[in-house]
């Protein structure tokens, strides 16, 4: 076995998890979706003349929400199936956060401070403050 | 000497089967994009599942070729879904970041636990990469695609120049540790299945390896690819990483880097579940074959096939943004 650390456990131990649950939630929410079980803002047989358009005129054209906007609208199947999207791409803030007591334990501020500031750069990015702009 | 020869005979058939099967892999690719581009009927008379049922095909058939060539899947999705599909090219990139990202995912906590990946290696290139990366995706998205397509193309075919020429080093020599990387404790012990030793590894140029860790992300953003084509080069000949632990913490920077990027692209609205879901899973069930295939198929064919592959989808995307080849 290489040279292993207890926060390379936590974080792998808990990532584990994060992207296992979210990919089951990507599959299950698109299925939802494309089986019409949820039904869709866009209706599926639309999609065809709108998905070659650029993002902002999508969004004109369709109404499609930006920043959290599809959070609120949950129950149709398109933005169910962003739910999965959403938890992988935030899943890394939980192991983030984890190994920052690790680091703390052992005086490594400097790695706790990266981690810190890893995990603010991620709600930047997820907050959709630099998107609005 | 008879087993002898019926033992290499089997070989011989079982290589031909697998080459056959990258012969067939390949032609697939090249005939999907062909007929994505030129001969379906206009887009509103199709039915609605006829493109991601495609799409999911041919994200198979790259994730197979993906995993034995060593490159991830992201950087032949973006090139070949962006030039042959009529998607447009916010909602390719943000379906790559995507693609990258969930595989990236998938393998980060077995790389960790094997200690592949490392912490102290990975977190501040990441840190870097990761802030970059937003840039990289806000300024994608405010360009016209002309002009990505044709910023894609250059860098496509410079990947393949850089796949072409770039040496790999199984345990390169480090003397000493530059003073940052000290600092950081950025050393670890590696053991080597090969010869059951344990080797000592540390590195060097770290102040160069965060600035070029700073475009990788930026360019990781704006195009949508993984950035492993980038990252190992940079870990390995530069940094001086064992090759293996630098694919592995490659892969590990990647789920952070892609995070970032994939949140500008979901707050942009400029994500299609229609094309990222079927994209993600033909993607990672192709790797899963993919991974079986790597004892079997020749690491230099496959590695060959990619790199011609990259070159055309790189012409394409180039001429694409010219005008040329529409």
């Amino acid at each position: 076995m290489s040279q292993n650390f207890p926060e390379q456990q936590r974080y792998s131990t808990l990532l584990h998890w994060g992207s296992r649950s979210g990919l089951a939630l990507l599959v299950a929410s698109f299925a939802a979706y494309v089986t019409g079980l949820l039904p869709a803002h866009i209706p599926l047989e639309q999609l065809p003349q709108v998905w070659s358009l650029p993002s902002g005129q999508f969004i004109q054209q369709t109404g499609a929400p930006t920043g959290w906007g599809w959070l609120g609208r949950i129950g149709e199947g398109d933005y169910a199936a962003m739910l999965g999207i959403a938890w992988l791409s935030g899943c890394s803030l939980l192991p983030l956060l984890a190994v920052i007591p690790v680091y703390l334990s052992r005086r490594d501020r400097i790695f706790a401070a990266i981690c810190a500031v890893e995990i603010a750069i991620l709600l930047l990015a997820a907050s959709g403050i630099l998107a609005a702009h | 000497m008879l087993n002898d020869l019926v033992s290499r005979l089997q070989n011989l058939s079982g290589l031909l089967r697998a080459n056959a099967l990258l012969l067939v892999v390949s032609f697939s690719l090249f005939t999907a994009g062909a007929y994505a581009a030129d001969s379906l009927p206009a887009e509103s008379e199709m039915a609605w599942w006829v493109l991601p049922l495609a799409l999911f095909f041919v994200c198979f058939l790259m994730g197979i070729v993906a995993v034995p060539s060593g490159v991830g899947g992201g950087v032949l999705f973006v090139p070949i879904v962006g030039g042959f599909f009529p998607f447009h090219l916010d909602f390719v990139r943000a379906a790559g970041l995507l693609v990258a990202l969930a595989s990236a995912l998938s393998a980060g906590p077995m790389l960790l636990r094997g200690g592949l990946a490392n912490l102290r290696l990975a977190l501040p290139m990441a840190l870097l990469a990761s802030a970059s990366s937003i840039a990289g995706a806000i300024m994608g998205l405010a360009l016209p695609a002309a002009t990505v397509q044709v910023a894609l193309g250059i860098t496509i075919l410079g990947i393949v120049v850089l796949m072409l020429s770039a040496k790999k080093s199984e345990f390169p020599d480090v003397q000493r540790p530059d003073r940052l990387s000290a600092a950081l404790s950025m050393n670890g012990i590696y053991h080597d299945g090969a010869t059951g030793k344990n080797m000592p590894w540390q590195v060097h140029r770290t102040p160069l390896a965060l600035l070029l860790f700073v475009g990788i992300g930026f360019l990781a953003g704006m195009f949508g690819m993984g950035a492993g084509w980038a990252n190992v080069p940079v870990l390995n000949l530069l940094m001086g990483a064992p090759l293996k632990v630098s694919a592995g913490t490659s892969s590990f920077i990647l789920s952070l880097v892609d995070s970032s990027a994939a949140w500008v692209y979901i707050n942009k609205g400029a994500v299609l579940a229609v094309i990222a879901v079927p994209s993600v899973v033909g993607m990672m069930l192709g790797a899963m074959i993919g991974a079986r295939l790597l004892h079997v198929l020749r690491a230099s064919v496959v590695r060959r096939l990619v790199i011609f592959l990259l070159l055309f989808a790189g012409l394409r995307a180039l001429l694409k943004g010219l005008g040329i080849w529409m």
